[in-house]
């Protein structure tokens, strides 16, 4: 039987701790982004995509990259992937963008996520 | 649309295990519920998540369970339940 | 405005000081080229951030206190919390979102065990722990015990009701109005009400009295 990594209700699992210092964080600018352009996306005017598709491709991330992630990691992930396959972005102009933005970023950039709060575990 | 399942209705859900996205929780299938609410004609989400136009609409039923018979050795209390929301595609009848 | 946590959040470093991660160059570049291509417009785009930040659990809390003042609003809160948050100028999207209410009888929780869906176009984002792995996971098969790692005793006779919103409508609890607020009118009753027992995970506040 197929139990899929996203798949979770019921399995076994630490302390819930809602007052640890995992427990909450105020979302940053970038993650609302993240939150903004999938609304925008998928809003009754554009429809590029629906929540459903957003949902697929998450869960087509994988267990490994599925626990890596932070939350809106892996919603900005799953959001540039479906709009590649859409063809509404190309991957050669978002590379380009990316190391654009990384290099006039003050502090630069690195390969790795942030440290993850208690949520990103998810 | 017209829902097959009245509200009251003892229902089974479908034990499968395909692949891809899926909308019934793992540990709710093959286990039996009571139809609490007709909730609507939703697009089907299994569809929609592929970029399929989801049509034509499922009924979505509220699905109320005895928590005690989903889980063995539930700890809680026996009157304790669990609701799940349920496309009609996963149902079947229980129905004596 | 109701705050149910008082502990300290991470401080988060000036921006600049941080190198860019790799998910955020990408939501950047994906933001600029979709801006670009007309896909959106930086006006949208920044609406939407408005409006993100624009939702908090205030909304759900005025709309609690309404419920339990006024049995009408109760009722038509109960059969459409969008269409209710409406009457009170409170916009709520275009999601369905149902109140369950609690009782002498039965104790509501709401978790998404498939992923992690929230009444956020009422309340806002959820928090981290809402989307962990052990809440998500352990609240259907073990809600007594989750519970009370909120602080949170529900007795044995009363119906612990856990709600797996996984589909497409959000769900919030309705708490019951706590004993002893009798006299508060609608704003002090609003002050009770706290996003975590809108998950059900707490009671509403005890006014002091």
């Amino acid at each position: 039987m197929l139990r899929r990594h996203h798949d979770m209700g019921g399995l076994d699992a630490g302390p819930v701790d809602p007052f640890g210092p995992g427990a909450e964080h105020d979302y940053a600018p970038w993650e609302k982004k993240v939150d903004a352009i999938l609304r925008l996306v998928s809003d009754q005017k554009r429809q590029i995509m629906t929540v459903d598709e957003l949902r697929r491709g998450i869960e087509e991330l994988g267990p490994g990259v599925y626990d890596e992630l932070s939350y809106y990691e892996r919603w900005i992930a799953s959001v540039t992937n479906i709009l590649i396959e859409k063809g509404v972005i190309e991957i050669e102009e978002l590379g380009r963008r990316m190391a654009e933005i990384t290099d006039a970023w003050p502090a630069g950039g690195v390969a790795e996520a942030e440290p993850k709060t208690a949520g990103d575990l998810s | 649309m017209t829902a097959r399942f009245e509200i009251g209705a003892r229902v089974a859900v479908r034990a499968a295990y395909p692949p891809g996205h899926v909308r019934t929780p793992f540990f709710v299938r093959g286990k039996t519920g009571v139809v609490t609410e007709i909730l609507g004609p939703y697009r089907n989400p299994e569809a929609l998540a592929y970029g399929r136009s989801g049509d034509p609409a499922l009924p979505l039923y509220r699905i109320l369970f005895r928590t005690a018979e989903l889980w063995d050795g539930y700890e809680g209390s026996s009157g304790d339940t669990t609701v799940v929301d349920i496309y009609e595609n996963w149902l079947s009848s229980a129905e004596a | 405005m109701a705050q149910d946590h008082s502990h300290p959040h991470p401080h988060q470093p000036d921006l600049e000081e941080t190198p860019l991660t790799h998910y955020q160059a990408m939501t950047e570049a994906v933001g600029q080229l979709l801006i670009e291509k007309g896909v959106i417009s930086g006006e949208e785009l920044r609406a939407v951030l408005e409006q993100i930040d624009s939702k908090s659990p205030a909304a759900g809390a005025r709309m609690v206190a309404r419920a339990w003042m006024d049995d009408d609003f109760k009722a038509r809160m109960l059969a459409d919390v969008n269409k209710a948050a409406e009457e009170m100028g409170i916009d709520a999207g275009t999601i369905p979102i149902r109140a369950v209410e609690n009782t002498e009888a039965v104790h509501n929780v709401i978790v998404c065990t498939l992923c992690s869906c929230y009444p956020r176009n009422l309340i806002g984002l959820p928090p981290d722990w809402y989307k962990a792995r052990s809440y998500r996971s352990r609240t259907v098969r073990e809600p007594r015990v989750v519970l009370t790692e909120f602080g949170t005793t529900i007795p044995d006779a009363v119906e612990v009701r856990v709600h797996d919103s996984t589909a497409d409508l959000r769900y919030m609890v309705l708490p019951a109005r706590p004993a002893g607020s009798e006299g508060l009118d609608e704003a002090a009753l609003a002050d009770l009400v706290t996003r975590d027992c809108m998950i059900g995970v707490t009671l509403p506040k005890t006014p002091d009295l």
